[in-house]
């Protein structure tokens, strides 16, 4: 690890201490969070442990924000939209579906970390209930079968749908699901290809009954 | 009309026209699903493989080890020295000999070192591989509060503040997939995939979920312990790993146990 590595490190945690930790809820509770994560590196430190203030105030309210904070994630998730360069929001839907089925990679620690380069997926299916021949589908989000059949799959629908994956708190603050695109899980063409096999009329989430 | 109610209608044209076959599929496979569990847990009745880590708990309980050779049967669980049966069911709690909130794991770890003069370290060592000291240890502790109803005490400021604690770290969300233990685990009858998922805001799911730790899990052949569920948890939720017997893991105990209080422990169960 270079020296400058090691600082950048050092000015993470600092960063953490003061600022976003700050942010956070009580200090009784941060200060637990520290001790129990004390083996963390800064960079996990910086991406997977500090909260940024969607996080921040989600945790704080327990998910239900009152109003005011309510409008203020919105406002401030709506500033994190981003269309993909290429301005293609319609991919593959055969590459979505895949995706959708994915819920390995990014697990890190030394009991059963996964290993590097392990493909990253969306995991739809462990909250959707997607293409009706998929069973195994989880609730924790409502279901998505007919998702393009019933709302089309107009300009605006594909760029609300991409947005929605993007950042799901632009459009309901404190929301269960991940923000893909925005925490970067999920890249821009990866994005395009769910969005297809949400709306492609030939993707098995629309196939017939 | 907005997102969310175009969202709700189609939800609700989904149910009514076109999804009734693909409930109807999703359903016959729970259902095969659940009873296979079910007959599974049937056949283990008599013989639920976590017995073989009891048995095994109990001999490492009573065998003088260590470098002072002595036995774990001094070993003050919460109810005075060597008392073992009901001591699981009020885990975790106040000891004023360490001056912290410990959980089974972390107290039995205690004992090892003051007792048989183990260092942390060797205490711990492969914790979390199949069949070790500690499973089989928590196992044994565990299964002497058979039938007895999970009452942790938090009337000690220490405690107190734990249980607080806990009940923030359950909410607390971070990480790349904006996860806390909240996301999977606040709505009544929720599933990942097929596996259904306890709703810790519920009493009654709650009491459901915590009478049945620690349990032997058919997908990895070994008895998990609370600690070892919520450190595996914790990586799910794609964070690092949090210090085995740290604060943090000990005060979700406190607040899980707490929202579980007055179920009758079954330990140890048995899960997919």
């Amino acid at each position: 690890m270079s020296v400058r590595r090691r600082l950048f490190g050092l000015v993470a945690v600092a960063m953490l201490a003061s600022s976003s930790m700050a942010g956070a809820s009580d200090s009784v509770t941060d200060a637990i969070v520290r001790e129990a994560f004390a083996t963390a590196t800064p960079e996990e430190w910086r991406d997977r442990l500090a909260q940024d203030d969607a996080q921040a105030l989600c945790s704080r309210h327990r998910n239900l924000p009152p109003p005011e904070v309510a409008a203020q994630i919105l406002e401030s998730q709506r500033a994190t939209l981003r269309l993909p360069d290429d301005g293609r929001l319609m991919g593959d839907w055969r590459a979505g579906e895949k995706l959708a089925s994915i819920g390995t990679g990014g697990h890190i620690g030394r009991i059963q970390p996964d290993p590097p380069g392990r493909a990253k997926g969306g995991n739809c299916y462990a909250c959707h209930v997607m293409a009706p021949g998929e069973v195994a589908a989880g609730n924790i989000g409502p279901s998505l079968t007919g998702y393009g059949r019933l709302r089309g799959n107009t300009p605006e629908m594909q760029r609300y749908t991409y947005e929605k994956i993007h950042n799901a708190q632009a459009f309901f603050p404190c929301s269960h699901m991940p923000r893909f695109g925005h925490n970067g899980w999920l890249t821009p063409k990866e994005i395009a290809d769910l969005v297809a096999f949400l709306l492609d009329p030939a993707s098995s989430v629309n196939a017939g009954r | 009309m907005t997102w969310r109610m175009r969202g709700l209608a189609a939800v609700a044209v989904l149910a009514a026209a076109s999804a009734v076959s693909i409930v109807a599929a999703a359903t016959d496979a729970e259902d095969h699903a659940a009873d296979e569990i079910r007959k599974y847990r049937q056949m283990l009745e008599d013989g639920n493989p976590a017995e073989l880590m009891e048995m095994k708990g109990e001999a490492l309980w009573r065998e003088a080890r260590g470098p002072t050779g002595a036995s774990l049967e001094a070993c003050d669980l919460g109810l005075g020295p060597g008392v073992v049966a009901g001591a699981y069911a009020q885990l975790p709690r106040f000891f004023a000999d360490t001056g912290r909130v410990q959980d089974t794991e972390s107290r039995l770890i205690s004992c090892m070192v003051a007792l048989q003069g183990f260092t942390p370290v060797e205490a711990t060592r492969d914790w979390y591989r199949p069949g070790s000291d500690l499973e089989a240890l928590v196992t044994y502790v565990a299964t002497q509060s058979k039938g007895m109803p999970i009452r942790v005490p938090v009337s000690h400021p220490e405690e107190a503040r734990l249980l607080a604690a806990g009940g923030e770290l359950f909410f607390r969300r971070s990480g790349p997939l904006d996860f806390s233990c909240a996301t999977c685990h606040s709505q009544d009858q929720r599933r990942i995939r097929l596996q259904d998922l306890p709703n810790f805001l519920n009493p009654a799911d709650a009491r459901a979920s915590m009478v049945t730790w620690p349990a032997y899990r058919v997908s990895q052949s070994a008895v998990w312990t609370m600690e070892r569920r919520l450190i595996d948890c914790v990586r799910q939720m794609r964070w690092p790993e949090p210090a085995f017997g740290s604060e943090a893991i000990v005060a979700l105990q406190v607040w899980l146990q707490h929202q579980g209080e007055g179920g009758e422990l079954q330990s140890p169960g048995i899960k997919r």
